[in-house]
């Protein structure tokens, strides 16, 4: 009984190991054929969808702006009082800044942006994109010639690489305000001099990880959505098992994508 | 395997089947399908619900792949060319489908247009033009700043041939023009396919159960029925056709039940007993 048992379950385990790589390789055939689109097709003839990019970054970054204010500028208050907590203790205050600065760049920024992209526009990306295939009108696209990743997947694509990291930028300085709250108001600091402060303890390694973190979550959020939205199958009730899917999904390998590149960044010596 | 193009001696073969098999999955939906289609006849695919006959249609433009078989579509087997070469083969051709699919992002005349703007270099003064001759065609005159979701099912369906029409194509495909529509309007559907045979001479293959309309736009007919063709033939010779399928299809008698007699038997006595 109990070697059936066993069996059972590593023949489960096997089956959800297949099941997830083939997610995956699915994913990263969507992502080439995207790219390809967006880096490679313009030199081939292929137009690229300028202005179909620009009313998805308009919608996927401008619209997202003051959600993404008010979100990271709590943020950025909390990680000062969270810091605080420990560094008054120390009777090192003056670090706040510092810690604030450090963890926005660094790992705050790029994530929480990443987060609020999902809730706004991998969500969105799933349920257009979801509703098309269920109308037909992704086949009818397929039938005028007109292929659907081209037409639909590489503006997102694009969209979303160029406005991740604008907004990751936007979501640093947020947070860094936010801080700047709490050291003006409880730690001696003038905005100036908080402002100084955080900007003398940031490298431009910091920042720069974080901006290449935010391209990759950029990269994953739109493969998912768009994997999702495209594999709808059967009814309406489908396209929001879709949405629920591409969030889920979306959230859980953004943070494994976040944690693979703050390793081969630890691993290479820029931490 | 013998790839030779089969009507190279009749080129008036628009499109041609040859053994073609479906499957989903283990699942084999269409079992050897093979028929010709001349250039510019009407050829209506009959069958029942679950007969395989949308996914004869769905196959014959390329949106499932088959898992055998050839499908000669001007002289090309579309089962074995690369995805350029099949667009360049779905740029001629023109498909409606059952639930019109208009873009709801875009207006009529947007939808209409977009394969233009996609496929050809004209002018946006020409694509103008051409936009408001097409929905001209369809009887659907000054809609083009409508969006779809504020025509009524008819129109949406007109709208979905005037965008079908853009590229002026050889060959049409309808999937079931007169699903969810009131007799009335889907006279009208009927009417408007009539219309674009007499008028561009195209060649036009219409999915449908609906027998009237059958019977009224067909040149031919093909009645499938469980993946198989049951018979293929002149509207007359379906008309008066004496096998037994095709007559169960064309007078409407119901399947008998699927129990076999012996079953049904004691159904009815166990009823019997259970009364007494």
């Amino acid at each position: 009984m109990a070697a059936e048992n066993v069996m059972e379950v590593v023949s489960q385990l096997g089956a959800g190991v297949t099941d997830s790589l083939a997610y995956l390789g699915a994913l990263a055939t969507l992502g080439s054929r995207a790219a390809y689109y967006t880096f490679i097709g313009p030199f081939q003839g292929k137009q690229l969808r300028v202005q179909s990019a620009a009313s998805q970054a308009m919608e996927v970054g401008v619209r997202a702006l003051p959600i993404l204010s008010l979100i990271t500028f709590f943020i950025g208050l909390i990680l000062a009082l969270q810091s605080a907590y420990e560094l008054s203790k120390l009777g090192a205050m003056n670090l706040v800044a510092k810690a604030v600065a450090l963890s926005m760049s660094r790992e705050l920024g790029p994530l929480i942006t990443a987060i609020v992209v999902i809730g706004r526009s991998g969500s969105a990306f799933a349920a257009e994109i979801g509703t098309m295939k269920v109308t037909e009108e992704i086949d009818a696209l397929e039938v005028m010639a007109i292929n659907p990743v081209h037409f639909l997947v590489a503006p997102k694509f694009l969209a979303m690489m160029v406005m991740l990291p604008c907004l990751t930028i936007w979501a640093n300085t947020m947070g860094i305000l936010g801080g700047a709250l709490f050291g003006v108001t409880q730690a001696d600091f003038t905005l100036g001099r908080y402002m100084q402060a955080s900007i003398e303890s940031l490298y431009l390694r910091d920042i720069l990880s974080g901006l290449i973190k935010s391209v990759m979550f950029g990269v994953t959020i739109t493969a998912v959505g768009c994997l999702e939205g495209l594999s709808t199958g059967g009814g309406a009730e489908q396209v929001g098992r879709s949405t629920t899917r591409a969030v889920v999904i979306s959230i859980l390998l953004v943070v494994v994508v976040d944690l693979v590149f703050t390793g081969i960044f630890f691993f290479l010596g820029n931490g | 395997m013998n790839r030779e193009h089969p009507n190279l001696s009749e080129p008036k073969m628009v499109i041609s089947l040859r053994d073609l098999r479906v499957s989903y999955g283990e699942r084999e939906i269409l079992h050897g399908i093979q028929f010709d289609v001349k250039a510019g006849e009407t050829l209506v695919i009959l069958g029942g619900s679950g007969s395989g006959k949308s996914t004869l249609l769905r196959t014959l433009v390329g949106l499932e792949k088959p898992s055998s078989g050839q499908i000669w579509i001007n002289g090309q087997d579309i089962a074995a060319i690369s995805d350029d070469e099949l667009y360049e083969i779905r740029k001629k051709t023109g498909m409606s489908f059952q639930g019109s699919a208009l873009f709801g992002s875009m207006t009529v005349g947007e939808n209409v247009a977009l394969p233009l703007r996609e496929h050809t270099k004209l002018e946006d003064s020409t694509i103008e033009i051409m936009l408001r001759l097409k929905l001209e065609q369809v009887g659907l005159a000054g809609f083009e700043y409508h969006m779809p979701s504020q025509l009524s099912g008819g129109m949406k369906k007109r709208a979905a041939v005037a965008r079908a029409l853009s590229m002026d194509p050889e060959i049409l495909f309808f999937d079931e023009p007169s699903a969810g529509l009131d007799p009335i309007i889907a006279a009208g559907i009927d009417q408007l396919i009539l219309e674009l045979k007499k008028a561009f001479r195209m060649t036009i293959i219409v999915v449908t159960h609906e027998l009237a309309s059958a019977f009224l736009i067909a040149d031919r007919m093909v009645l499938i029925d469980k993946g198989n063709i049951v018979a293929i033939g002149t509207t007359e010779e379906m008309r008066t056709s004496v096998q037994p399928r095709v007559r169960q299809f064309l007078d409407r008698v119901p399947e008998p039940d699927v129990e076999g007699e012996l079953d049904y038997l004691q159904t009815l006595t166990e009823r019997y007993r259970r009364r007494g």
